[in-house]
């Protein structure tokens, strides 16, 4: 039955209910995937095989008494950034090689009461930082489409695991396009939801003004399906909001009528790959067919300026929240020092890779005393204005269409030592992190046999209008049922 | 912007990361050309534009003080590199 591990979320729902598979049989079927094929792809730090097939057990129990949610059963991975109750969280830092949460995330909570099965966690840049998961303290996970590729990052892990059926779903968090520009590398659907929308509640922190937490998945059900799992108002994070949580797979729909879309001409950016510009131009022209009526003219011009807010206020908020990382509490510790201001020096040192260095560097510069003006404020009111051309944006349209990144999957190491580069990559997923807006990245495409992403922006909290036209689009097309040659 | 490295060795002070010679030196050069992509922000006018707060009108979020369940030491303590007589265990802080 190796090909169960193939299944989508609803797919396989139906046949768990129908007692047609069991969540043990399709959990042994992801499992051998994982040990077929991780070699290769490297998207898993941590593989927790026994306590999956326990709980795959218990969930067949639950089965068997007819108590079913559309996540009973089915086998997740989880992105390593996620605390994870007794299950070590690494955030792929050897700060936090060894660091096993007392509690579990809210999302993992909810994840709980409809006994979905985890099957581990996946890899991921450092802390979150960075578009490639080269920055990953253990090792780089490869893209299933073409393993000298980069999958993306920072979720590069989950959105790779999903590619290669390593996992039914996975979750990943997107602080300036790490679900999105990775789904798009990837072949995958990845949603950012809005800020406020899932709560952050054991979420290891980045930056907390951009951070969300969304699923990754193989189609657009299965997406709005995790969606009803972890939305909603959280206690515990004061910044999730009290809004009702929709039904999301309600507004499912295979036409477009009535919407309006714009395109922005500002994410048709200089330098882009000509095939990625090809591939958005042919499936916008899908969306028309199906009843979108589209503007191609559409306009943000402060989105050039987006780039420079984003790597100063993530950087800014990264440097505060990683403040915590001192080697008392938890994590690496490096106490062979003559005083405690050294000691804490050397456990950053020695426990801090490259780049979160470089992003802690540049957040306390930006922060400090005589800078703070030039910088962070500064940035924090062009922030405003984004916002307000979104705002203006969404008074004309339902939803904006974008590419997802400029380019196809790069190579390993092509882009490692130039930072700058690097950051490009996301250059068309972070001002949407910037105005809070929830974003969907779907298959659209291919160059060369690595996939292109489409990106649909939303209004805020409207996640179900980005749902229904990625859901008829992927409907119309055969892109998402295309398997990398693994 | 230029960052020279006695700059760049402040903010790592600033920040409490230790750096090696050389890092220090890499990020000289990084972060100044980093700094150069900054640059952009100049052009534009935020005269009278209020910096961004929260995305969504949220008032102060309350909550009623109430006791409720909460970790036992052990748990708090099973991730601390150093412990000793139930406490986290640090350098000396007083000469």
């Amino acid at each position: 039955m190796s090909e169960l591990c193939q299944l989508t979320i609803h797919q396989a729902h139906e046949l768990l209910k129908q007692r047609k598979i069991s969540s043990v049989e399709l959990t042994e079927s992801v499992l051998e995937r994982i040990a077929e094929v991780e070699s290769k792809v490297q998207a898993c730090i941590t593989i927790t095989e026994d306590r999956a097939l326990r709980e795959a057990k218990e969930a067949d129990s639950c089965i068997a008494r007819g108590d079913i949610a559309p996540l009973t059963g089915i086998p997740a991975l989880i992105k390593d950034v996620i605390c994870t109750q007794g299950i070590r969280t690494t955030c792929g830092s050897k700060m936090l090689e060894n660091f096993v949460p007392p509690y579990n995330a809210t999302v993992i909570e909810k994840l709980k009461t409809q006994r979905t099965v985890m099957l581990g966690k996946t890899n991921m840049d450092e802390f979150a930082m960075g578009s490639s998961t080269e920055n990953s303290a253990f090792f780089p996970t490869h893209n299933p489409w073409g393993l000298s590729r980069v999958p993306g990052g920072s979720s590069g892990g989950s959105a790779a695991a999903i590619a290669a059926d390593e996992a039914i779903y996975t979750l990943g968090s997107d602080t300036g396009g790490s679900i999105r520009q990775p789904a798009g590398f990837c072949n995958v659907v990845g949603l950012k939801p809005t800020y406020g929308r899932v709560s952050r509640f054991g979420l290891v922190a980045f930056a907390s003004s951009l951070d969300q937490i969304g699923p990754i998945t193989k189609n657009v059900t299965d997406c709005a399906l995790v969606m009803n799992a972890i939305a909603g108002y959280d206690p515990r994070d004061s910044t999730s909001v009290p809004y009702p949580v929709p039904d999301y797979t309600r507004q499912l729909i295979p036409d477009l009528k009535g919407l309006r879309i714009g395109v922005p001409k500002e994410y048709f950016v200089e330098g882009m790959q000509s095939e990625v510009r090809t591939a958005l131009e042919i499936a916008i022209k899908k969306l028309k067919e199906l009843g979108a009526e589209i503007d191609w003219e559409a306009s943000l011009p402060s989105t050039k300026y987006a780039l420079a807010v984003y790597y100063i206020l993530a950087p800014s908020e990264a440097s505060a929240n990683l403040a915590r990382y001192d080697g008392v509490k938890y994590g690496f510790s490096q106490q062979n020092a003559s005083n405690v201001i050294e000691a804490t020096e050397k456990t950053r040192q020695f426990g801090f890779g490259p780049e979160v260095k470089r992003r802690i560097m540049l957040g306390t510069y930006a922060l400090s005393a005589g800078y703070y003006d030039a910088y962070y404020l500064k940035a924090q009111k062009v922030r405003t204005l984004i916002k307000q051309e979104f705002d203006q944006a969404f008074k004309k349209y339902d939803a904006l269409v974008t590419p997802t990144s400029p380019t196809t999957a790069f190579k390993l190491g092509e882009k490692i030592e130039h930072p700058i580069q690097m950051y490009l990559s996301d250059v068309c997923t972070l001002p949407i992190n910037i105005a809070d807006l929830p974003a969907i990245s779907l298959p659209a495409g291919f160059a060369d046999n690595l996939p292109i992403g489409m990106q649909i922006i939303g209004k805020p909290f409207d996640e179900e209008s980005i749902l229904r036209i990625a859901f008829a689009y992927e409907q119309a097309t055969e892109w998402h049922k295309r398997k990398p040659p693994l | 912007m230029k960052l020279s490295y006695e700059q760049v060795k402040h903010i790592a002070w600033l920040a409490r990361l230790g750096l090696s010679e050389a890092e220090i030196e890499k990020l000289s050069l990084q972060l100044s050309n980093i700094l150069e992509n900054f640059e952009i922000l100049k052009q534009i006018d935020t005269t009278d534009v209020p910096p961004a707060t929260h995305s969504i009108p949220l008032q102060n979020v309350f909550r009623e003080d109430e006791v409720a369940k909460s970790y036992s030491q052990s748990e708090i303590l099973a991730n601390a590199p150093r412990q000793e007589e139930s406490c986290f265990r640090v350098q000396p802080i007083l000469e």
